[in-house]
């Protein structure tokens, strides 16, 4: 399983904190997970996924170019809206 | 002497700021900023701030790397709340000890623009019985700049 994680808003847009998907191959990519969000989540998550200022993470690391995403199982993927600040 | 920390409860920045004092001997200044929840608007009722376990921490471990690159410290007191909170709490608490005043209160105000800024921190508040995502601000990122 490949479990996707909402922070801050993103949380309200998926209306939960967190999701858990199966890929058959063991892997999904960046137009798999967006294609995912949008059937097994909504279509608005899959649109805010895409938005420019949403920067993701794998397992507790921020990727430079998230079109480049390769998950695999057991991988933890954030989907993160800008910072608020504290 | 190097503190960083996330609280999930509410904390009293005075009795922090003691024992960091204390345990940085020597010192030639302590600078010491504390920032509570604001009580301007009345109708706010509560803030909220949510972090992510595998960024947030690890990522205010690296500011503090930063500021004693960047500054001249003895110490350095990063404690930061999570959590729903009430105006008047206590939200962040940033210390710096150091030999001379300047790199005390210099490393203060550069730990407190990159929390505002570039930590990993989302905020809402809760006016009329309903929560509001707060939005990044322009002036935060103006003066995150001013480090660079």
């Amino acid at each position: 399983m490949i479990r996707v994680v909402y922070l801050g808003k993103l949380a309200d847009v998926a209306q939960r904190s967190e999701s858990q998907f199966a890929s058959s191959s063991g892997e999904l990519d960046w137009p798999d997970l967006i294609e995912v969000l949008r059937n097994h989540v909504n279509p608005q998550i899959s649109q805010a996924a895409k938005e420019e200022r949403t920067l993701v993470a794998v397992n507790g690391t921020v990727i430079s170019d998230k079109s480049a995403l390769i998950a695999r199982d057991g991988d933890e993927v954030a989907l993160l809206p800008p910072v608020s600040g504290g | 002497m190097r503190d960083i920390r996330l609280l999930d409860a509410m904390f009293t920045p005075g009795t922090l700021i003691g024992s960091f004092t204390q345990a940085n001997p020597g010192l030639g200044g302590v600078c010491t900023f504390v920032g509570e929840v604001r009580s301007d608007h009345d109708d706010v009722k509560a803030l909220e701030l949510t972090h992510y376990e595998p960024l947030t921490l690890p990522g205010m471990h690296s500011l503090a790397d930063s500021a004693f690159a960047r500054f001249d410290l003895m110490g350095l007191l990063m404690v930061h709340r999570v959590g729903v909170m009430r105006p008047g709490e206590p939200i962040v608490c940033v210390s710096a000890a150091a030999r001379h005043r300047r790199d005390a209160i210099d490393a203060v105000d550069f730990c407190m623009d990159h929390l505002k800024s570039a930590a990993w921190f989302w905020k809402r508040e809760k006016r009329a019985g309903e929560w509001h995502w707060i939005e990044p601000r322009a002036q935060d990122h103006a003066d995150i700049s001013r480090w660079k």
